[in-house]
C-alpha cells in the first residue's frame, strides 16, 4: 500500500498564552512512499518526525493536508479504521496479559463478521509469533522477556491484524548496542517478508541509513532531504543533512574560495573549477582525508585512536569550527606526526562545500 | 560491624521506646485483661484467669447488635464507595474543563471536621419541631411520608449511617484512584486505540487490571476502617448508641470502659480482641483473593 503524503502540516498553540502564534511541528509535508518499500524519517528531538509519525496513524489530526493510502483518503478516518498497526516506543505491551493474549488483543476487539473463531484467532497469532520467532515465549508475561523479545512481540501484535502500513516508533532506542543491530536486520527481514509499507522513525542517522530504501531527514519541521540514505550521504543538500548523517560526523571548517582555489586558513586545499570567489562553509567527511607527508591541510596532533579496522586520528586546526577534527584511515597507515602536526590530502569527493549563508550546498 | 549494628539500635531507641510503651505493651495488657475474670477496677483485683469475658462479651445482646451494625456498615459502604470513587475518579480524568476545581470539591469531605460534617448531615435529616429535615422535603415534594431518620426505624438510621461513612472516606480513594489513573502509560491507551478496542474494554481490560493494586489496596483499608467505625455513628446519633440501637464495636469497647454501664476492662479488652480477631480474618481472606487476582508489576 502506497502512503501520499499531502502538504501534511500540523499546528500547535503555543504554550506560552503570551505567545499567539502556533507552534508548527510539522511544516507543508510531501512525500510519496511507495509499496512495500521501508522509510525512515530521521532527525534531531523535537524535529516532527514524531508528530508525522502519529499522523499517519491517525493518533493526531493534521491541521492541514491530505493523508492517502493507496487511494483511499484516510485524513479524516480514525486510526482502527485506517489499517495500521503501530509499535510503540515504550512497545506498551499489556503487562498483566501473557505474550499470546497481548498478540490476541487486537483481534478479540473485532467485532460482529469481521470477528474469527477463537481457532482462527489462535493460528493468527501463532503465524504472527513465528514470523517474529518469539513460538516458544507465548506464555509468558511481558516482564519477563529480554527488551529484544518484547520489541518482537510488540511488532507481532501490530502485524496480527494484517495491517496495510506498519509505523514503528523509535524501535531499537531502548536496546543495547549488540540487540540493536540484530533488530534492526530483523525489522528488515520481517518487512521484506510481509511487504508491508513500514515507516519508522528514530533520531539515530545509522539505524536509519542501515535498513531503510529511503529516509526523510526533518528538521524543525521542515523536510531536508528525501532519498536513497547512500545518495543522501554522498550529496547532502545542506550543511544540516551533512552533519546529520554519518558517524563519526562531518568535520566542519570555514573556508573561502579565491580564483578557483579552495582555501582553509591560509592553506590553498583544492581546486575548484568554475566557483566564484566567496567565503564559503567546508565540510569534509572523516574518510575524506588522505595521510600525506606535506600534504594540502596540516592540523595539530591530539591523539591517535586505534579500533583495530582502522584509525582515526584526532587534531585541531584553527579553522575548524569545531574543537576537534576526526579523520579516519586505513589502520596500515603509520602516523607520523612531525613536531606536532600531522598533514593530509583531500579526497575530492569527500569535500563538500557550503554557502557561507544559506547553508546550501554549492559543491 | 558490630558497632555499627550498636549505633543503629540506638537510633532506633527513641522510636522503640515509645512503640512499645503506647503500642507493645498496651497490646498485651489488653491480651491479659481480656483473660482476668471479674477484674475489680478499683482494688485491681481479678477472681482467676479463663475464658468467661469472651463467652459473656458474646452473649451481651448490645455486643451483638453492634457486631450486627457494623458488618452491615462493612458490606454496604466498602464496595460502594470504592465503586462510585472509581466512577468519580475516571470521570475526574477524562474531562479537562474544570478539573482542579472538581478535584478540590470531591476533596472537601476529607479536610472537613467530622463532627461539623455530622452537623450537616443533622440538618439534611434530623426532624425538629420546626422543620422535618431536607431530605423529607424532598420525599414529601415526591408524594412520600417523612421519615424520622435519626431517632426512627432501624433500616433509615442504618441508610444515614451508611451515607454518611460512603461521603466520609470517598475523598481518600478518589485522591488515591486519580494518581493511579494518571499514572497508567498513555501509550497503553493509543496502543488500544489503533487496534480499535471500545472504551468499555480498555476500562475492563487495561485499566481495571492496571490499578488494581490500588484498588486492592483501598479494599483493605476500607475494610479496616469501616471496622473501626465509631466517632461517625457518634456525630450523628450522639453518644448513647446502644439505645439508639446503633452502636459499633468500638462503641461498644468504649462503653464498656467509660460509658454508663462502664468499668468492665475485662469486656472491653474481649471485644477488642474479637474485632481484632475479625479485622485479620478479612484481611487475610483479601490478601489470598489479591494474590490470584491481582497484577503486579
Amino acid at each position: 500500500m502506497k502512503i501520499v503524503l499531502k502538504n501534511l502540516t500540523k499546528r500547535y498553540p503555543n504554550r506560552n498564552r503570551k505567545i499567539h502564534d502556533d507552534v508548527i511541528a510539522v511544516n507543508d509535508f510531501n512525500f510519496e512512499i511507495p509499496d512495500g518499500q521501508l522509510v525512515g524519517l530521521l532527525g534531531p528531538s523535537g524535529c516532527g518526525k514524531s508528530t508525522t509519525l502519529n499522523m499517519i496513524c491517525g493518533l493526531e489530526k493534521p491541521s492541514s493536508g491530505k493523508i492517502f493510502f493507496g487511494e483511499d483518503d484516510v485524513t479524516e478516518l480514525p486510526p482502527e479504521n485506517r489499517g495500521v498497526g503501530m509499535v510503540f516506543q515504550s512497545y506498551a505491551l499489556y503487562p498483566h496479559l501473557t505474550v499470546r493474549q497481548n498478540i490476541l488483543f487486537p483481534l478479540e476487539n473485532r467485532k460482529g463478521d469481521d470477528r474469527l473463531s477463537k481457532e482462527q484467532m489462535l493460528e493468527k497469532a501463532r503465524e504472527a509469533a513465528s514470523l517474529v520467532q518469539i513460538d516458544a515465549l507465548m506464555d509468558r508475561k511481558p516482564r519477563e522477556l529480554s527488551g529484544g523479545q518484547q520489541q518482537r512481540v510488540a511488532i507481532a501484535r501490530a502485524l496480527v491484524k494484517m495491517p496495510r502500513v506498519l509505523l514503528l516508533d523509535e524501535p531499537l532506542s531502548n536496546l543495547d548496542a549488540r540487540l540493536r543491530l540484530q533488530t534492526r536486520e530483523e525489522i528488515r527481514r520481517i518487512q521484506r517478508e510481509t511487504g508491508i509499507t513500514t515507516v519508522f522513525v528514530t533520531h539515530d542517522q545509522e539505524e536509519a541509513m542501515s535498513i531503510s530504501d529511503s529516509i526523510v531527514v526533518m528538521e524543525a519541521g521542515v523536510v531536508q532531504q528525501i532519498g536513497k540514505p547512500q545518495e543522501v550521504y554522498d550529496e547532502p543538500v545542506n550543511l544540516f543533512v551533512a552533519k546529520f548523517l554519518g558517524t563519526p560526523p562531518i568535520n566542519v571548517f570555514e573556508g573561502k574560495i579565491k580564483k578557483e582555489m579552495l582555501y582553509i586558513g591560509e592553506e590553498a586545499v583544492m581546486e575548484v573549477p568554475k566557483l566564484p570567489d566567496q567565503e564559503v562553509t567546508v565540510g569534509i567527511r572523516p574518510e575524506g582525508f588522505a595521510l600525506k607527508e606535506k600534504g594540502t591541510l596540516s592540523c595539530r596532533l591530539s591523539a591517535v585512536e586505534v579500533t583495530g579496522r582502522d584509525t582515526s586520528i584526532v587534531a585541531t586546526h584553527p579553522a575548524c569550527l569545531s574543537p576537534q577534527l576526526r579523520a579516519i584511515i586505513p589502520s596500515e597507515s603509520q602516523v607520523t606526526g612531525r613536531d606536532g602536526f600531522v598533514s593530509f590530502d583531500l579526497k575530492p569527493a569527500k569535500v563538500k562545500l557550503f554557502d557561507r549563508v544559506t547553508s546550501k550546498r554549492i559543491w | 560491624m558490630e558497632k555499627n549494628n550498636r549505633k543503629a539500635w540506638l537510633y532506633l531507641l527513641p522510636a522503640l521506646l515509645f512503640l512499645g510503651v503506647f503500642l507493645v505493651y498496651p497490646l498485651f495488657d489488653v491480651m491479659i485483661y481480656s483473660v482476668e475474670e471479674g477484674y475489680n477496677f478499683a482494688s485491681q483485683t481479678f477472681f482467676g484467669m479463663g475464658k468467661y469475658n469472651y463467652a459473656y462479651v458474646l452473649r451481651d445482646p448490645y455486643f451483638l447488635q453492634a457486631l450486627k451494625n457494623t458488618f452491615i456498615l462493612v458490606i454496604i459502604t466498602v464496595p460502594v464507595s470504592t465503586g462510585i470513587a472509581l466512577l468519580i475518579s475516571v470521570g475526574l480524568n477524562s474531562i479537562r474543563f474544570l478539573k482542579e476545581f472538581f478535584q478540590t470539591v470531591f476533596f472537601l469531605p476529607y479536610v472537613t471536621n467530622t463532627l461539623a460534617v455530622g452537623l450537616v448531615f443533622m440538618i439534611l435529616f434530623k426532624k425538629t419541631p420546626y422543620s422535618d429535615g431536607f431530605v423529607n422535603l424532598i420525599i414529601h415534594a415526591l408524594g412520600g411520608s417523612s421519615v424520622d431518620f435519626i431517632e426512627g426505624p432501624y433500616w433509615a438510621k442504618m441508610t444515614v449511617m451508611c451515607l454518611y461513612t460512603i461521603w466520609v472516606v470517598m475523598p481518600f480513594k478518589i485522591l488515591i484512584l486519580t494518581s493511579a489513573l494518571a499514572s497508567v502509560n498513555p501509550d497503553y491507551y493509543k496502543a488500544a486505540k489503533v487496534d480499535g478496542t471500545k472504551n468499555l474494554r480498555i476500562f475492563t481490560r487495561i485499566t481495571l487490571p492496571m490499578i488494581s493494586p490500588m484498588i486492592f489496596y483501598l479494599i483493605i483499608t476500607g475494610f479496616i476502617g469501616a471496622f473501626k467505625a465509631y466517632s461517625d455513628v457518634v456525630a450523628i446519633f450522639g453518644t448513647n448508641l446502644n439505645v439508639a440501637g446503633m452502636n459499633t464495636i468500638v462503641g461498644y469497647v468504649y462503653d464498656m470502659l467509660y460509658g454508663d454501664s462502664g468499668g468492665y476492662p475485662s469486656y472491653a479488652s474481649a471485644a477488642a480482641l474479637i474485632l481484632f480477631a475479625i479485622v485479620l480474618t478479612i484481611t487475610c481472606i483479601n490478601l489470598l483473593i489479591r494474590k490470584k487476582s491481582v497484577f503486579s508489576s
